[in-house]
């Protein structure tokens, strides 16, 4: 009875926070759905092998065996030594198989993603910095192509081609939810299709360690109807803002005159450097650091006053900047939606 | 044909009783005392003893590193360790557990058991074996020195480049690691040519390839895999050193290199890496079966198929560590195909050990035990390695911590557990006590436990979206409380390795005395006395089938050899009939000089390339003093 | 027993050993004390009362992890457009032995927070207290004037980034061999 509760106890604190399936098999995207059938399709055969080794085991350890078989010990030796070997066959066999079929489906599922891609694909080229993603949209006329950082948006339905590079260190691109994994790796440029299904906001992580704040390079991706992702097109194409307010046209001076020029591009003022993350349309994105903080005048502030408390080894450096060079700068930012 | 007398030059052991051959042997094989004794050794079974107790304690500096990366882990967001002090955590976790842990405390059952399994007095090379192991002390000793220095290794226990590359991972601490690997390299290398040497010439008369333990077919497959294993990783290892110190461009893709190639080239060791760990614990498994169901293994002759199909299916798997790197996909497929494929060996064996047990009767002593949790844990690693095997399966898991239950179950599940019923089974041998059944059953109980409840979670963390080698998370994340509880069950895990070094400490002391054989097995180790002597074996036995002991009408014994300095019986690779009557090396400070000489190049050659000029010529002088030809006393007959 | 206690101690003799410090926070109010450094080792009379080496500098000096941040910094903030790779151009090579201004870690902060005449903008203000040491330290590092160690090798971009000992480099003024700079 005790262990029947330890049992009970031990499987609620297992599955503790299990509300909802784990991202990979929660699919919005046609790549993860694949994967996910094929990963259900692993698992219950795996179960059934496990299931039947286990039995098989507890079977030979504690079947009853007869005390009189030093009798005629050589015959049933014999006898049973054949049927123990004609079992082992016939499993090897089952296990051979199996494994072609297990084979089988993986390759089919690996054709399906390959070719997740049409003629209307949307190409992103995507380069992966310590410790943030560069993006751009790709397109024949250069005053088309969005440039932005850290977050996605993609058009449901829409095959997406992102090409894949990296300016340093090798990184991974993953967003479970919408398909696997590839890899960035300097001095190629690698590709991943995916197709999202469902509108949502999805979120994914580096995946390949790349060094100090390999954890907190995370990357969003917000999958929305075609309209609405053209109208973040345009959005995104259009300069900075102007500021509103004489706080935020304070701020833009201070970001012209302090450290902030020398790594970030503002479109629409002289700042023009691509070493950090173009900040042209920063307030329209969700997260701030590679998506380590949400958007929020607070979390801007904390992340300019002193970006090694938050992402320590991070390349943004400490500035200085007095309370009311703070409080200018975060409004300024805060109003490039 | 005339008849004379034969003058008795050299005394024989055929010429002596039995307790006067004991104490002319017990003189001859002697280790010598004092320090230089103690550092001349070149007894297997002493060199076999000092690897273990080096590889335990690397196991539990890996193990402390492994628990504190699992209270960082425990909450999101935690403070315990900085992201550059977790890196280095968790890089040197990994480094010493697969070069300074798994590897050699294989090495060390090997070494320490094979010589007493194929009936031999010394291992081939024993010169050869001492200088490998003060190569692998000082390697593992100079990384955790780099270590306490701040100058871990921090760049993964695999140190893909760029970003072990001299650019990015700025210092000396990628050098570190890159010449550990070379140390560990030359030990295990050396290791597996002795192991190799020893199976083929040295076995006893009469047993022939097809009698010998399994245990001793897989020592033989494991070294042909590091043979052609190692090399690869030395040579990477090298190449990165080189680009770190005189600025080559191997690994540079602006200038021509590139940066797959590395993982190239690692993973064709490192793959066969992990079966030059799992293979000897097979060798366990196949050794401590027979012995606890109290019959000959079922199906000797496919065990010995499977040990060696997957030795060489083990170099054909290598790409599936790089599924998400950007391979072509049929490329790929070749992989899922390979991959899946060495399962089949693998079942092989898993079916014949559960039918030895079928047609056995078990007894339930704790190596039993652990041969128990063997089989349950690993076939799910092995499961999930079909998983992880499947190309699309794998571009969600690959990197995630789905990634790091399975291979933990499978070295764990597939090695450490074996490792524990080996300890168990053989600590009697070694040092003439049994070890405590109930501190047994309790290490069986929390390690099996802990284990799992540890690491299976994991699996759903790694569906879940959580990467490798971070070194926290944040709350939005939903992996806060399943981190915890695995924290948690981690800690019962450590609790089971606690009681099981508290068992060895206890028991070599207060431990039940043991006799020569007290689990009642077959193979020939079990004729020596618990300790063994130094020689080994009075009169080297002549084996007739397999299993020995168990045999009707006891061992046949061979004469002839001298007593009064060290030789031992070569005989033919496959019948293993008696062809040279051979002269064993004795105790010498040379494998030790030229250790102190090669760490002092290898070491130097860290902060500059002359280091590799000026340290050849002490290395040449140590070196011909070890291979100065040293006249040895012919036979006259 | 003894081998046991012998490593023990070992272990914690090394513990108490100088670790290498890699320091991702600058100083937090910085101190760009420029005003306390002096630009000449002679001084008229007894000692100058102000010393020559700026306390900060020293975690700077011989630090891999701030030189690696200081290589990264040059090409970020394209020094290579007046100096090349260290070879010069339009400013003078940064690899030879050659110090209009001193090649002490002091002075080549100074000379990037300050500018100098002839076309050495200043970058006070531009570049954080910090990087600005992390920059000098590195192009003490194309001369040869840091540790071995401590110097990357190479980049891991088209190597144009000079490395190794270089025989022209060092610390030597040219004031007694060369003629002045030329405007060029």
């Amino acid at each position: 009875m005790r262990i029947k509760l330890l049992a009970v106890g031990f499987l609620a604190l297992a599955t503790a926070g299990c509300e909802r399936l784990p991202k990979s098999l929660d699919s919005a995207g046609r790549g993860a759905e694949m994967i996910a059938d094929l990963f259900w399709f692993f698992t219950a055969v795996s179960a059934i092998i496990w299931i039947g080794v286990v039995a098989a085991l507890i079977a030979a350890l504690f079947r009853r065996r007869d005390r009189t078989s030093e009798r005629n010990a050589e015959e049933t030796d014999r006898a049973a030594h054949d049927r123990a070997a004609r079992v082992v066959v016939t499993a090897v066999g089952a296990t051979v198989v199996t494994l072609l079929a297990l084979t089988a489906a993986s390759y089919f599922t690996d054709r399906g993603l390959v070719n997740l891609t049409g003629d209307n694909a949307l190409t992103i080229d995507v380069s992966a910095r310590q410790w943030w993603w560069a993006a751009e949209y790709a397109s024949s006329d250069p005053s088309q192509r969005v440039t932005t950082a850290n977050e996605l948006h993609i058009p449901v339905g829409t095959p997406v081609n992102l090409k894949l590079s990296s300016a340093d260190v090798i990184h991974s691109f993953w967003v479970p939810e919408l398909t696997g994994k590839q890899d960035l790796v300097p001095g190629r440029q690698n590709v991943l299709r995916l197709i999202a299904t469902r509108p949502g906001v999805y979120r994914g992580q580096c995946a390949e360690f790349c060094g100090l704040q390999h954890a907190h390079m995370a990357i969003i991706v917000v999958a929305e109807a075609p309209k609405d992702f053209e109208a973040w097109r345009q959005r995104q194409l259009a300069p900075a803002v102007e500021p509103a307010t004489d706080e935020a046209r304070r701020g833009r001076e201070v970001f012209l005159q302090k450290p902030c020029v020398m790594c970030h591009k503002i479109s629409g003022t002289p700042a023009g450097s691509r070493a950090g993350p173009d900040l042209t349309h920063v307030a329209s994105r969700r997260g701030l650091a590679a998506n380590t903080l949400p958007f929020t005048r607070g979390s801007l502030a904390a992340w300019i006053a002193d970006p090694q408390s938050v992402k320590p080894g991070s390349k943004m450096p400490l500035t200085q900047l007095t309370a009311d060079e703070l409080n200018a700068v975060v409004a300024y930012l805060e109003g490039l939606q | 044909m005339t008849t004379e007398v034969v003058k008795e030059v050299h005394l024989r052991d055929s010429s002596l009783p039995d307790n006067e051959l004991h104490a002319v042997l017990a003189r001859t094989w002697a280790t010598p005392r004092g320090l230089i004794g103690w550092l001349s050794v070149v007894d297997h079974k002493v060199v076999g003893i000092r690897y273990f107790i080096t590889a335990m304690v690397f196991l539990a500096a890996a193990g402390l590193l492994a628990v504190a990366m699992r209270l960082q882990l425990a909450r999101p967001e935690n403070g315990v360790l900085g992201p550059d002090l977790y890196d280095q955590v968790f890089t040197m976790h990994g480094t010493t557990m697969m070069f300074l842990f798994g590897v050699p405390v294989m090495e060390a059952f090997m070494v320490y058991l094979v010589p007493l399994m194929v009936g031999t007095r010394n291992i081939a090379f024993p010169r050869l074996n001492s200088f490998s192991y003060y190569m692998y002390l000082v390697g593992g000793v100079m990384l955790w020195i780099a270590f306490a220095f701040n100058t871990g290794a921090d760049a993964g226990w695999f140190s893909y480049v760029p970003l072990a590359g001299p650019e990015y991972a700025p210092g000396k601490r990628v050098d570190f690691w890159a010449q550990m690997v070379t140390f560990t390299e030359i030990a295990a290398l050396s290791v597996a040519i002795e192991i190799i040497a020893t199976i083929f010439k040295q076995r006893a008369p009469g047993m022939r390839l097809d009698r010998i333990p399994l245990f001793v077919w897989a020592a033989l497959v494991t070294s042909f895999v590091i043979v052609f294993g190692m090399p690869s990783v030395m040579v990477s290892s090298t190449m990165l050193i080189l680009d770190r110190l005189v600025s080559t461009q191997f690994f540079n893709p602006a200038e021509g290199g590139d940066a797959l190639l590395w993982q190239h080239l690692f993973w064709f060791f490192g793959h066969p890496e992990v079966y030059i760990i799992f293979l000897p614990a097979t060798g366990f498994i196949s050794a401590i079966i027979p012995t606890f169901a109290r019959r000959p293994m079922f199906g000797y002759l496919p065990l010995v198929l499977a040990l060696i199909a997957t030795g060489f299916l083990s170099f054909g798997l290598w790409v599936h560590h790089m599924f998400a790197a950007g391979i072509p996909a049929l490329g790929s497929s070749f992989f899922t195909a390979s991959s899946m494929m060495i399962a089949i060996p693998t079942g092989v064996q898993i079916f014949c050990w559960i039918a030895t047990l079928w047609l056995g009767r078990p007894v339930f002593a704790t190596p039993l035990l652990f041969t128990i949790a063997f089989i349950v844990t690993f076939v799910i690693g092995g499961l999930t390695g079909v998983m992880v095997a499947s190309v699309p399966i794998d571009l969600q898991v690959h990197d995630t911590y789905f990634v790091v239950a399975h291979f933990h179950y499978v070295l764990v599940g597939g090695a450490v557990f074996p490792l524990i019923a080996a300890i168990y089974y053989w600590f009697p041998k070694a040092t003439g006590r049994m070890m405590s059944e109930r501190l047994g059953r309790w290490n069986f109980w929390l390690a099996f436990i802990g284990f799992n409840a540890a690491f299976f979670p994991m699996h759903i963390l790694g569906l879940n979206g959580m990467p490798r080698r971070i070194y926290t998370y944040p709350l939005e994340s939903g992996w806060g409380s399943m981190n915890f509880f695995v924290s948690a069950s981690a800690v019962v895990l450590a609790a089971s390795f606690v009681i099981l070094a508290w068992n060895i400490i206890y028991s070599i002391r207060k431990g039940e005395p043991a006799g020569p054989n007290p689990w009642n097995a077959g193979t020939l180790e079990w004729t020596t006395t618990s300790p063994p002597q130094d020689y080994n074996f009075a009169r080297i036995p002549v084996v007739g089938a397999s299993d020995p002991l168990w045999t009707a009408g006891g061992l046949a014994e061979a004469h002839g050899l001298k007593v009064e300095s060290r030789e031992l019986v070569v005989t033919t690779t496959a019948e293993a009939q008696p062809d040279l009557r051979e002269s064993s090396p004795v105790p010498s400070i040379w494998p030790f000089l030229a250790a102190v000489t090669a760490s002092a190049t290898l070491i130097g050659s860290i902060f500059t390339p002359w280091a590799v000029v000026w340290g050849a010529v002490p290395v040449g002088v140590t070196l011909i003093g070890w291979f100065w030809p040293k006249s040895v006393p012919e036979d006259e007959e | 027993m003894k081998p046991l206690l012998i490593a023990v101690c070992c272990c914690l003799v090394v513990s108490g050993c100088k670790r290498e410090a890699r320091d991702v926070r600058g100083a937090p109010a910085a101190s760009s004390n420029a005003g306390l450094i002096v630009m000449s080792t002679n001084s008229p009379g007894a000692d100058s009362p102000v010393k020559t080496v700026n306390a900060s500098a020293e975690q700077y000096n011989g630090n891999a992890y701030h030189i690696s941040e200081g290589q990264r910094l040059f090409r970020w903030f394209n020094c290579s457009g007046c100096h090349a790779n260290g070879g010069g151009g339009m400013g003078p090579a940064l690899m030879d032995d050659k110090w209009i201004y001193g090649s002490s870690i002091e002075n080549v902060a100074a000379t990037i927070r300050e500018g100098r005449p002839n076309g050495m903008p200043s970058f006070r203000g531009k570049v954080p207290e910090q990087q600005i040491w992390e920059i000098a330290a590195y192009v003490r590092a194309l001369s040869g004037n840091q540790p071995q160690s401590a110097t990357p090798v190479r980049s891991d971009h088209l190597n144009a980034i000079p490395h190794m000992q270089k025989p022209e480099g060092g610390e030597e003024p040219p004031s007694t061999s060369s003629k002045p700079a030329e405007p060029q």
